[in-house]
C-alpha cells in the first residue's frame, strides 16, 4: 500500500466525486500502513489536561516545538464526524505547514473561560462544526505563518514579503536561505502583526479539499481511543441510576432495606427525580443492586398518558387555528377553482437518540475545584452547567472532553454531568455514573412526535398548483430552553416545509405547537427527518395519480435551479432510474435540503409475497457547496442513510401509563449489517461561498425514498413510520 | 477466587461470581478497549474471546470462567497490524468508534473458521450494532482483511 496516495489532489472545481466503488475501497486511494507516517495525530486520550503555560505557544490554537512538532488546539467535539480532523486541515491550509508534524488536542474549556471566550463556540451540533469555523481556523493558520515569517525577516533582516512559508519551512527565496517553523516559534510568539492577514478564497486553496483519514481512527481499532465511559480516576466509585419512568415525576419513597448486606454498597442517593446506587469495585454492583429497589414515584396525570390518546390528540388539533410559516401565493383561492385535488395525513413517532456508548459522567469535585470527565458535544454549556450544580466558579470547572460514542444531537444537555455532581456531592469521592441502556433509552429527549395534514390541487398537466402543510407538533426550543416569540413558528418544527424547493406557485405552511409530558430534542436532521417524509411521500402520491415519473414530477418542479437539477440527476442516473427491476421490487426517489447543502436519494427496494422487505440499495447524492475532507463527506453520508433507515424501518417510541415502552435493542431495534443495503454516495460539490453541513442532510429523506420504493413494488402507500408498523404481504 | 488469563496474563479474581465478564475486565482488570452498549448480548460492543471463541462478555458470568483465556481488543496486536486492524485503517471504517472494538473481535473470530467469506457469511454472523452506520466500510474491510490474511499464507 502507497502512503503517499493520501496527497492525491481532486480537481476542486465542478467535479464529481465518487466516493464508493465496487471493490478496493475509496477511489482516490488512500492505501495506508497501521500508522501512516503521513497523517497527523491525535493521542487515544485526546483530553486537554490544562498544563502550565507553554512558551512555544503562537497562539492559543498553535504551538510549535524546536523540534518542528506542531500542536493543534481543536474546540468542538469529535464523534465520528471527523471535524477534529477538518478543522485543523482548514489552519494547515493556511499555516503552511508539514500535516504530518501536526499534533491535534482538545482545546480547554476552562482556558476558554479564563481567557474570555478565545476558543467561542465549542460544540458540535446542526452540521455546523467546519462550517461556523472555517474563516476563525483559516484567520487562525494565515496570522501564524504571518508571525513566523516576520519571525524570520527580522532575523535575515529582509522585508517579510520577500519570505515565503511552505512545509514548515520560511525561505527568503532571493537569498537562499531558509529557517524551519521550530527555529522560529519562539520569536513569532512574540511577534504581533501591524494588521491581520487576509484569508484565501476557496480557489486559492492548495491542501484542501483532500481526502485524508480521520486522524482519530487508529486509535479505534486497537481500543485505546478513549471514551467518556474510560475515565478511570484515583477512589472512584460506581453509580447506577433510575430516573422516574414516567418524564417529570418524582421520586416518593424508596425501600433501602432490601440492600442490606449487599457487597460494596456505599449508599443510595435520592434525588428529586431519581434514585442512584453507589458501589465500591464495579459498576455492576451498583446496577444489580439498582435493579432490586422498587421506588415509588409520584407522576400525577401524565401516568395516564398512551401513544394513542397523543395520536388522537393530534389528530384533532390538526384542525385548529396555526400559526403560519410560509405563505406563498394564495392557496385557498387555488384550490377552490381546482377541479382535482388531494389529502393525506402523515404521521411520525418519538425516537430515541440511541448513541452506542450509553450516557455516562465521570466527576471529580474538590471545594475548590471540579473535574468532569464526558463525551460532550458542547463543552462550553457542560461547563456552565457544572459551574452551576457544584456551586463552584466557572474557572474552577475542569471538563474533560473525551471521544464521543455517537452524539447525534443527544450529548449536549449536560444532564448526567448534573446527576454525576449531584451524587458526588453525596458520597464526596469522585463518582462514575453510567446511565444503563434501558435509561439511556427511557432518559432520552426525544426526537418529537409529529402529524402532518396535506391538501393540494393539481392542474390539467397533473402537476401540482397549490398545496397547504398543516403541522403539529411539540416544541424543541422550549425543551433545549431557547427563546422564541409565541407568535411566531419555531423554524425547527417546520423544516423540511416551509424550505422546499419546489416551484408550487401556491404554498402555505402552518403548525401548531402542542406540547406533551414527553421532552423533546434536537436529533440528527431535527425537522427534516419526519417532514420530508411527509412531503415527499405526499408528492409522490400525486405524481402517480397523475401518471407521471416521481424523478419527472421534481425535475419539472426544479425547473431553472442547476444546483437541484445536478443532485437530482446524478441520484437518478447513478442508480439506474428507469431501468428495469425484477417483479416485487421498486425504486424510490426523494430529495432535501438542510444546512445548506442539497441531497437526493434512490433507493431501491424488495418485497416478497411474504410482506419481508429488504433495502438493497441507496444512491446518494450530496452537494455541500464546498468540502474539506471529501472521505469524511462520503462517511457521514452513508452513516446518514443507515441511521435514517433505522429510524424509517423500526424506529418508533411508544408511551403507556406515561412511561417510554422501549428499553433496549431487543425492543427498539437498529439496522445490522444483513439489514444494510448497498450505499454509492456521490459528491457534487456546487462551490461557492456558503458551505454546506455534512453530516445531517442524507438522513432526512431516506425514509421517503424508501418509502416510494415500497409503493413502486408493491402499490402501498405508507402514511406513517415506522415501515414494520405496516403489513407489506400480498393480499 | 476465580483463575482467568487475560491477554496471555494470569489473573485471579475476587469478586462475586454473577458479575458479567465485562464488568471485570473494565473495572477490575482495568482494560476499557471492551464496551458496554446493551448489558443484554443484543449490540456486541462487549464481544472478546473466550478460549477462542467470540462471546458478548455482557451477558458471561464470571463464575464460571475459572481457567478460561480470554484475549481483548488489546491483546489482538501491540501494534495494530492485525489483518482486521489494517483493513479498517485502510478503509477507514470507525467514525464514533465506540462499536469497532466488538466489531474487529468478532470479525477475527469469523475469519479464523470461514476465510474467504461471503456476503452471506458475514450478514449471518456479524450481527454487531453500528449506530454510526459503517456497515458499507465494514463490509469492505472484512473482504480485504480476509485477502490480506489470505497473502499472508
Amino acid at each position: 500500500m502507497d502512503a503517499t496516495k493520501v496527497t492525491s489532489v481532486v480537481n476542486r472545481r465542478n467535479f464529481i466525486f465518487t466516493a464508493a466503488t465496487a471493490v478496493g475501497g475509496f477511489a482516490i486511494g488512500i492505501g495506508i500502513a497501521p500508522r501512516d507516517a503521513h497523517s497527523a495525530t491525535v493521542p487515544a486520550q485526546p483530553w486537554n489536561d490544562d498544563h502550565a503555560y507553554d512558551p512555544n505557544e503562537i497562539d492559543a490554537w498553535i504551538s510549535i516545538d524546536p523540534d518542528d512538532s506542531i500542536l493543534i488546539r481543536y474546540q468542538r467535539s469529535e464523534m465520528g464526524q471527523g471535524s477534529m480532523t477538518a478543522l485543523p486541515m482548514l489552519i494547515a491550509e493556511e499555516l503552511h505547514c508539514d500535516w504530518s508534524k501536526v499534533r491535534i488536542e482538545f482545546a480547554s474549556s476552562n482556558r476558554n473561560v479564563r481567557e474570555n471566550g478565545v476558543y467561542g463556540d465549542m460544540r458540535s451540533n446542526g452540521s455546523r462544526s467546519v462550517r461556523e469555523s472555517l474563516s476563525k481556523m483559516q484567520q487562525v493558520g494565515a496570522s501564524a505563518r504571518e508571525r513566523l515569517i516576520a519571525a524570520a525577516a527580522v532575523r535575515w533582516r529582509v522585508q517579510a514579503s520577500e519570505c515565503t512559508a511552505a512545509q514548515s519551512v520560511v525561505t527568503h527565496a532571493s537569498s537562499g536561505r531558509s529557517l524551519r517553523f521550530g527555529e522560529l516559534a519562539a520569536a513569532a510568539a512574540k511577534t504581533t502583526l501591524a494588521a491581520e492577514p487576509p484569508i484565501k478564497r476557496p480557489d486559492q486553496f492548495t491542501f484542501i479539499p483532500r481526502p485524508l483519514p480521520r486522524v482519530d481512527v487508529v486509535h479505534k481499532t486497537d481500543g485505546s481511543a478513549k471514551f467518556g465511559i474510560d475515565a478511570q480516576v484515583a477512589g472512584m466509585v460506581y453509580a447506577a441510576i433510575a430516573a422516574c419512568p414516567v418524564p417529570g415525576g418524582r421520586l416518593k419513597s424508596v425501600d433501602e432495606s432490601v440492600l442490606a448486606g449487599a457487597t460494596g454498597i456505599v449508599r443510595v442517593v435520592k434525588l428529586g427525580s431519581a434514585v442512584a446506587v453507589v458501589a465500591t469495585g464495579t459498576f455492576w454492583r451498583a446496577k444489580r443492586a439498582l435493579s432490586r429497589l422498587q421506588p415509588e414515584w409520584e407522576v400525577g396525570e401524565a401516568g395516564k398518558v398512551d401513544s394513542e390518546q397523543l395520536s388522537q390528540a393530534y389528530r384533532a388539533a390538526l384542525d385548529e387555528p396555526m400559526l403560519t410559516a410560509r405563505n406563498d401565493g394564495n392557496v385557498d383561492q387555488a384550490m377552490a377553482s381546482a377541479t382535482k385535488k388531494f389529502e393525506a395525513i402523515y404521521e411520525t413517532p418519538y425516537l430515541s437518540h440511541s448513541p452506542m456508548e450509553p450516557m455516562n459522567a465521570t466527576v471529580d469535585l474538590q471545594p475548590d475545584r471540579l473535574d468532569v470527565w464526558v463525551g460532550t458535544q458542547a463543552a462550553d454549556m457542560a461547563l456552565d452547567v457544572a459551574a452551576r450544580v457544584s456551586d463552584l466558579k466557572p474557572e474552577q470547572v475542569y471538563i474533560h472532553n473525551a471521544f464521543l460514542g455517537g452524539g447525534f444531537g443527544r450529548r449536549d444537555s449536560s444532564d448526567e454531568i448534573a446527576q454525576a455532581i449531584e451524587i458526588a456531592k453525596v458520597v464526596k469521592r469522585p463518582v462514575k455514573l453510567i446511565w444503563t441502556r434501558e435509561e439511556d433509552i427511557r432518559q432520552d429527549k426525544f426526537r418529537p412526535h409529529a402529524m402532518v395534514a396535506f391538501k393540494a390541487a393539481v392542474g390539467s398537466d397533473g402537476m401540482p398548483t397549490a398545496w397547504s402543510m398543516r403541522v403539529v407538533t411539540s416544541s424543541i426550543f422550549k425543551s433545549y430552553g431557547i427563546p422564541f416569540p409565541a407568535d411566531q413558528v419555531e423554524p425547527v418544527a417546520v423544516i423540511g416545509l416551509t424550505d422546499n424547493p419546489y416551484d408550487v406557485p401556491n404554498t402555505r405552511v402552518e403548525a401548531l405547537i402542542k406540547d406533551t409530558h414527553v421532552p423533546v430534542w434536537f436529533w440528527r436532521a431535527p425537522g427534516a427527518n419526519q417532514h420530508v417524509f411527509a412531503l415527499e411521500s405526499f408528492l409522490d402520491e400525486m405524481a402517480s395519480a397523475s401518471g407521471i415519473d416521481p424523478y419527472r414530477i421534481r425535475r419539472r418542479l426544479l425547473e431553472g435551479k442547476p444546483d437541484w437539477l445536478k443532485v437530482l440527476d446524478t441520484a437518478a442516473e447513478k442508480s439506474g432510474w428507469g431501468t428495469p427491476l425484477p417483479k416485487g421490487s421498486g425504486r424510490g426517489i426523494a430529495i432535501c435540503a438542510f444546512a445548506d447543502s442539497l441531497c437526493a436519494e434512490v433507493a431501491e427496494v424488495g418485497v416478497n409475497p411474504d410482506g419481508q422487505l429488504k433495502v438493497n440499495r441507496v444512491t446518494v447524492a450530496l452537494d455541500t457547496r464546498q468540502m474539506v475532507n471529501p472521505l469524511t463527506v462520503a462517511e457521514q453520508a452513508e452513516g446518514a442513510v443507515i441511521f435514517g433507515l433505522s429510524a424509517a424501518l423500526y424506529g418508533k417510541i411508544t408511551i403507556k401509563n406515561g412511561a417510554v415502552v422501549q428499553g433496549n435493542f431487543d425492543t427498539y431495534r437498529m439496522v445490522r449489517l444483513a439489514d444494510a443495503p448497498r450505499i454509492d454516495v456521490h459528491l457534487v460539490p456546487s462551490g461557492g461561498a456558503v458551505w454546506g453541513g455534512a453530516g445531517e442532510p442524507a438522513t432526512a429523506l431516506i425514509a421517503a425514498a424508501v418509502a416510494n420504493a415500497i409503493f413502486a413494488a408493491t402499490g402501498r402507500r405508507l402514511r406513517s413510520l415506522p415501515i414494520s408498523d405496516h403489513d407489506l404481504s400480498a393480499a | 477466587m476465580i483463575a482467568i488469563q487475560v491477554n496471555g496474563t494470569s489473573r485471579q479474581i475476587d469478586i462475586e461470581p454473577d458479575t458479567p465478564l465485562l464488568w471485570v475486565l473494565r473495572d477490575i482488570v482495568g482494560l476499557t478497549g471492551t464496551k458496554f452498549g446493551c448489558g443484554i448480548a443484543q449490540c456486541g460492543a462487549c464481544t472478546v474471546h473466550v478460549d477462542g471463541k467470540p462471546l458478548r462478555s455482557c451477558s458471561v458470568p464470571i463464575g464460571g470462567l475459572d481457567g478460561a483465556k480470554i484475549t481483548t481488543i488489546e491483546g489482538l496486536t501491540p501494534d495494530n497490524s492485525h489483518p482486521v486492524q489494517r483493513a479498517w485503517i485502510a478503509e477507514d471504517v470507525p467514525q464514533c468508534g465506540y462499536c469497532q472494538s466488538g466489531q474487529i473481535m468478532a470479525v477475527v473470530a469469523l475469519l479464523k473458521n470461514v476465510p474467504d467469506p461471503t456476503d452471506a457469511d458475514i450478514d449471518a454472523d456479524i450481527t454487531n450494532i453500528c449506530r454510526c452506520g459503517t456497515y458499507e466500510r465494514l463490509r469492505r474491510a472484512i473482504h480485504r482483511a480476509a485477502e490480506l490474511m489470505r497473502a499472508k499464507g
